[in-house]
């Protein structure tokens, strides 16, 4: 799922103070968290689960209908970075959070630090189920240690490029394969009077996206110290490519997902988009006279003749700290994620797009899109998802990075810095954090 | 603000007929049009200031999704009736009456909110006009001191609270907060002093009436226009309370107007069909804070008048 960051608001802030103040005192160092027992409670169970997915209540109907001892009830609130994930932590703090939560992948890792989540990995059928997610997916939610899952991934958002066949086949120009192939057809697209694409400011989340398919690393745990690194040579490849596109205003800087932002697509400003695989919907619905032009090809490489794609989104379920009832808890999480019904279900009213890999073999993903002129773009997507790297690690404060970087960013746009002088900035601020937040930082 | 209104009565009999030799007689005349027309000039860009937000709102709640971006923004398109019904419709029938729901929730935090925290500030503040005890300034002080404290720091603490006693995700998590209102303990104070003689009550007293039926027979009279606009000021603020059910309530059927709308634009990315239901919610949801200002606007201005001159 997306979520637009960098809208934290002072309230938040205050409370994420108090919130810190309280958990300052316990052991934030993530230690190796013992696999809860996991037996099956004796009788009847009622479980709640608190997700912002649309729709999400009538697929567990289907659960609550053929299980009759184990009722789930959904509760819905704004998404993640809007709200939910400071009330998940308030409601751990005061011992009354709900059973099951949704979390996006970025957030893991700060609800782990803060011990939020239950290590479910005891449970039934749990770790079996690793084989049955795609790799990438699996490694967020086990945090590469032994003997231990946290999460069960529910959906993901591998990339690719949305491009204007029409338009390009009009100019003759050449759909481009390598980012320098894409800087060079940005060009060309200016001399038409239009933008290649948008450079998104505040989505910190899809830059990393482009840090994680060139094989950049942001963060890394040893099992002890966590080591801050946005501005390896990975990172300063990309922030040097885009900074230079915006310096010769080759890209828009429309606010994400905005009215005008939806306009300028719906009126063949922008001619291609680098996103998830979500965002097939978000273009259907948000440029509408532009149905059966578009097409889908796999992102631009840095090297010629590879296959890296990233991820921009995507979240799990999750076991929170407390719950009575972890084994239910958890084969309800299972269920949610892999049965074929409710995947399907899921993606029908909610547009998730599956972490399992019979993502494939949904009847959703198998035929071509009309918006995208009858291509069977879901194919590149799963091909995208299998290239994604599997070591990508999100750190313990990216709404604090998230919000850093942001403004860094918005300030480059406005002439002021570079992308690379707020990634350098994002930095030093996000060890400060871990810091005070008495996290280990390797220097 | 008040000086242009009462200047105006004084002007000369016989309106616009009179010619200008009898305005030179008036006290002043340019200097009391010059001043009037800049005060007219100021409160004219100011009202434009303020209402072109809701003008804004109004406009866009007569477009479709689409219509959104591509149309004029201050301006309604040809068929903005119907789009407006269509919208109104869509906005109640999404997600089984959802919105209704919502609003009910808010009418009842907000109008049994107020009413019961009018009822509490007034005994309170007038019990501290009226009343000599001991510690009475110490009481009062740490009352007034409470208007400086922001409900949003306060909400974080009474969720532990609430959470202590399982009241959390309930109804009452929202509604007894609500019920305190330092500031109308601090008007109804100020106001009891200045509107209810002290003769009054000792009359009342030698007639044999008691000190509770005195108050609410006798004083909440008097008091009246300040019970009116803490009613008010409580109403509203209870109806925007917004961070306290963000943090209180998880169950979609308990939330406040205010919450349910920012849930549903959070959601605008995955659901872009809501985000004309946002933009109708939102003018749908300020009709009753309108509707409840229009109705008590009359007791309270001439009220707060009343305490002024005296």
């Amino acid at each position: 799922m997306r979520a637009h960051y960098g809208k934290v608001t002072a309230a938040f802030a205050l409370s994420a103070l108090a919130l810190s103040g309280c958990s300052a005192g316990g052991d934030s160092s993530a230690p190796a968290a013992e696999a809860v027992p996991c037996e099956a409670s004796d009788g009847p169970v009622e479980l709640t689960f608190t997700t912002w997915v649309p729709g999400m209540d009538q697929v567990v109907e289907l659960w609550n209908e053929d299980n009759p001892d184990i009722q789930v009830t959904v509760q819905t609130g704004p998404n993640g970075n809007s709200g939910t994930y400071q009330n998940f932590f308030n409601q751990i703090q005061a011992g009354n959070a709900p059973d099951l939560g949704q979390i996006e992948y970025d957030a893991l890792p700060n609800f782990r630090v803060q011990d939020g989540l239950e290590n479910i990995a005891e449970c039934e059928g749990i770790e079996e189920a690793q084989d049955q997610f795609v790799d990438w997916t699996w490694g967020q939610v086990t945090f590469g240690e032994d003997g231990s899952v946290y999460a069960v991934p529910q959906d993901s958002g591998p990339m690719a490029m949305y491009y204007r066949a029409d338009l390009f086949e009009e100019a003759g120009i050449e759909v481009p394969t390598t980012w320098e192939e894409y800087a060079a057809a940005a060009e060309q697209i200016k001399a038409e009077g239009a933008y290649i694409t948008n450079f998104p400011k505040t989505d910190v989340n899809w830059f990393a996206g482009m840090v994680w398919q060139n094989g950049g690393q942001w963060f890394s745990n040893d099992g002890e110290n966590w080591d801050v690194n946005l501005t390896g040579e990975e990172s300063e490849e990309v922030a040097t490519y885009w900074q230079d596109l915006l310096s010769e205003d080759l890209v828009s800087t429309l606010p994400s997902f905005s009215d005008e932002w939806n306009a300028s697509f719906n009126t063949g400003q922008q001619w291609t988009w680098v996103s998830a695989v979500w965002g097939a919907t978000t273009l259907s619905d948000g440029a509408p006279d532009t149905a059966g032009k578009w097409a889908v090809a796999p992102m631009p490489q840095w090297e010629a003749d590879t296959q890296s794609a990233g991820n921009w989104g995507g979240s799990s379920t999750a076991v929170l700290k407390g719950s009575d009832h972890p084994a239910e808890a958890a084969k309800f999480a299972l269920w949610l994620n892999t049965d074929p019904e409710a995947l399907a279900l899921a993606n029908e009213l909610g547009g998730l797009y599956p972490a399992a890999k019979s993502a494939t073999e949904l009847e959703a993903f198998a035929g071509g899109v009309e918006f995208y002129g009858g291509q069977k773009i879901y194919d590149v997507f799963a091909e995208a998802s299998s290239n994604v790297d599997p070591d990508f690690t999100w750190g313990p404060t990216m709404t604090q990075t998230y919000t850093d970087v942001s403004d860094g960013f918005g300030a480059a746009i406005g002439g002021s810095g570079t992308l690379m002088d707020a990634l350098e900035t994002g930095q030093q601020k996000t060890i400060d954090s871990l810091k005070s937040q008495s996290i280990p930082v390797a220097e | 603000m008040t000086a242009a209104p009462a200047t105006t009565p004084k002007s000369p009999r016989g309106g616009s007929t009179t010619s200008n030799s009898a305005d030179t007689n008036a006290r002043g005349p340019r200097q009391s049009v010059m001043s009037r027309s800049a005060a007219m000039l100021i409160m004219g860009v100011f009202t434009l200031y303020f209402l072109t937000p809701i003008w804004w709102l109004l406009t866009t709640s007569t477009k479709t999704g689409g219509e959104i971006t591509s149309t004029a923004p201050l301006w309604f398109t040809a068929n903005s009736l119907g789009t407006f019904f269509e919208n109104l419709g869509r906005l109640f029938s999404y997600g089984d009456g959802l919105f209704g729901r919502w609003l009910l929730n808010s009418a009842l935090y907000a109008g049994v909110g107020a009413l019961i925290g009018t009822v509490i500030a007034a005994m309170c503040g007038y019990a501290l006009a009226k009343y000599e005890f001991r510690g009475r300034e110490a009481v009062f002080n740490i009352v007034l001191s409470g208007v400086l404290v922001p409900a949003t720091a306060l909400a974080l603490p009474l969720f532990l609270i609430f959470s202590q006693v399982n009241l959390t995700n309930t109804m009452w998590a929202v509604f007894l907060p609500s019920l305190v209102s330092p500031f109308g303990v601090y008007l109804a104070r100020i106001y009891a002093a200045a509107s209810v003689p002290g003769e009054l009550l000792e009359a009342a007293r030698l007639d044999g009436s008691g000190e509770i039926r005195t108050f609410f027979t006798v004083s909440t009279r008097l008091m009246a226009p300040a019970l009116v606009t803490i009613f008010l000021f409580q109403f509203v603020a209870i109806w925007n309370n917004f961070f306290l059910p963000l943090i209180m309530l998880r169950d979609q059927s308990l939330f406040p107007v205010t919450l349910g709308l920012y849930a549903w634009n959070s959601q605008i990315s995955q659901i872009p069909e809501l985000r004309s239901l946002v933009i109708v919610g939102a003018l749908v949801s300020i009709v009753p804070l309108i509707i409840a200002f229009l109705a008590l606007q009359r007791f309270w201005s001439s009220g707060l008048g009343a305490g002024g001159v005296k």
